[in-house]
């Protein structure tokens, strides 16, 4: 089952896409429950099936649909702006040979991703370590796991200031 | 062959390095690894820089290349600059945090570095204390954007200010000979947006590779924004190369090329290997968008200067006359009569 999924990209992001929307349209809802309550509600059925579908490592701030629905957490390196120098000429990783690069999985399936594909190109800011092992639905709800360093100058607004 | 000086985006001003200046001016630039020495004496660090200086515009200043612990970079580059030397000052992300990197940029600024190399780094179960944790709080593009906000907006990551910002030419590595090949030239497009003026890359052994990649790279006008360095160095036999190609993370190597060392005899291998390296850089220098070559010859540093030679690369541009007096001083120590 997770493999049939793992290997459907197109889906996945749709799947995504009207998990997200409904997430949106249950908002109110759920900030009138309150937002730690419904995490604790539903933290272990989000950790159960993006486990298995993507090896999720519950870093708290999901960017699965910007990288091709391949988790970049999986990497042993934690890249999360593209693969490094060390794959192998076969596409697996640097670090466990018997995995398949998750930057590799990453490209092909952006490729076959209309919704998405084109965010692998977004320059992903550095991770916020305070939200890991909380969940990515409601920090995406609260804005929390948009938040960078202050200092963290979005590159888009770079290139208008020089 | 001369390339019109290209203007960065990010920078109009003066170059703030040698490297930056030689490569600005629209010279073939060649830059080459130290190796680290596993030692607390500076005249070790000396001795390598010595033979390199002459014979290249930037000394690489290795951050525990290949997972495995040598004498630190930073401390590398702060001996070099006190001799009066050009430091490229390699920066992984494999050991340190986003706290202990930034200091580190500071500290390295203050000591007079201002080439910056900014890697992911070798993961450490590629070194020989694989039992290490391995920190990767940053990756490459990370800390390209947060050197360069240094840099440009004075301020660390955290917005607090910085007094002086360190004014550093920043770099980084591309490997065009790993998969997925065809997004590497749109990844070496992300380093760019994300700060990288110069362009290290990968030992260069596949050609016809490297030149779609250089093809693909001019496609998107990459090569206007950033100066790309080809990766280039000697193999020392057969069997080195073997080692390398099957040992060394990121390293490939044609069969062709092995083929070719094993067809000369053993003695002659090491001659052929640096026959080898001198063709290639004469091929790399003939395709369009490579403003230089960097060079890693590693345990054979002696070869680097027949090499830069050989191939038509001296005397290298804008060297410093007059010897730093730092560098006399410690030079010829060990002409100092014994104590
Ligand atoms: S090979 Fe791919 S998965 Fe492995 S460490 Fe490098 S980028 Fe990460």
């Amino acid at each position: 089952m997770t493999t049939i999924l793992r290997n459907r990209p197109a889906l996945l992001e749709k799947t995504y896409q009207i998990a997200e929307r409904a997430a949106w349209t249950l908002n109110p809802l759920i900030a009138k429950i309150g937002y730690a309550r419904v995490e604790r509600l539903i933290k272990p059925a989000e950790d159960f099936a993006k486990e298995r579908i993507f090896g999720c490592h519950h870093c708290g701030q999901c960017i699965l649909h910007s990288t091709g629905m391949s988790c970049p957490m999986e990497c042993p390196k934690n890249l999360r702006n593209g693969p490094c120098g060390g794959v192998r000429p076969n596409g697996h990783c640097e670090v466990k040979p018997e995995m398949r690069c998750v930057w590799v999985v990453a490209y092909e399936n952006s490729q076959q991703m209309p919704i998405y594909g084109h965010e692998l190109a977004q320059i992903q800011p550095p991770v916020n370590r305070r939200l890991e092992d909380t969940s990515a639905w409601i920090n995406m709800l609260t804005g929390v796991d948009k938040h960078v360093p202050a200092g963290w100058i979005p590159i888009e607004n770079i290139e208008v200031v020089q | 062959m001369q390339r019109d000086p290209v203007v960065s985006i990010f920078h109009n001003g003066e170059p703030r390095s040698r490297l930056e200046r030689v490569l600005r001016s629209g010279r073939f630039a060649v830059t080459a690894e130290l190796n680290p020495p596993d030692s607390a004496d500076p005249q070790e660090v000396y001795d390598a820089a010595l033979v390199l200086s002459s014979i290249c515009d930037g000394i690489n200043a290795v951050d525990a290349s290949g997972a495995n612990c040598h004498m630190s970079s930073v401390a590398i580059c702060a001996l070099l600059t006190r001799a009066g030397y050009e430091p490229v000052y390699q920066v992984s992300c494999r050991d340190r945090n986003r706290i202990a990197i930034q200091g580190d940029l500071l500290g390295a600024a203050a000591m007079g570095v201002r080439n910056v190399l900014c890697i992911t780094g070798d993961d450490v179960t590629a070194g020989d204390q694989p039992e290490a944790k391995r920190v990767f709080d940053l990756d490459s593009i990370q800390l390209l954007h947060t050197a360069r906000i240094m840099r440009d907006y004075g301020v660390y990551l955290s917005g607090r200010k910085l007094t002086v910002p360190p004014p550093l030419f920043l770099g980084a590595a591309e490997n065009p000979f790993a998969p997925p090949f065809d997004w590497r030239p749109q990844r070496l497009a992300k380093k760019v947006a994300a700060g990288a003026e110069f362009i290290q890359t990968q030992y260069c052994f596949d050609i016809p590779r490297f030149r779609t990649f250089m093809q693909r790279v001019c496609d998107l006008g990459l090569h206007e924004k950033c100066f790309i360095l080809a990766g280039v160095g000697p193999l020392r036999s057969a069997g080195a190369a073997e080692f390398m190609r099957t040992k060394v993370p990121g390293v490939y190597i044609p069969d062709a090329v092995i083929e070719r060392l094993k067809g000369v005899p053993k003695n002659k291998q090491r001659a052929e290997g640096k026959k080898i390296c001198i063709e290639i850089i004469q091929q790399v220098r003939e395709i369009a968008g490579v403003a230089g070559i960097h060079i890693m010859a590693y345990r054979q540093e002696e070869l680097v200067a027949e090499i830069v030679e050989e191939a038509g690369l001296l005397p290298r541009p804008f060297r410093a006359e007059v010897p730093h007096p730092a560098r006399e001083r410690h030079l010829h120590r060990q002409e100092e009569p014994a104590r």
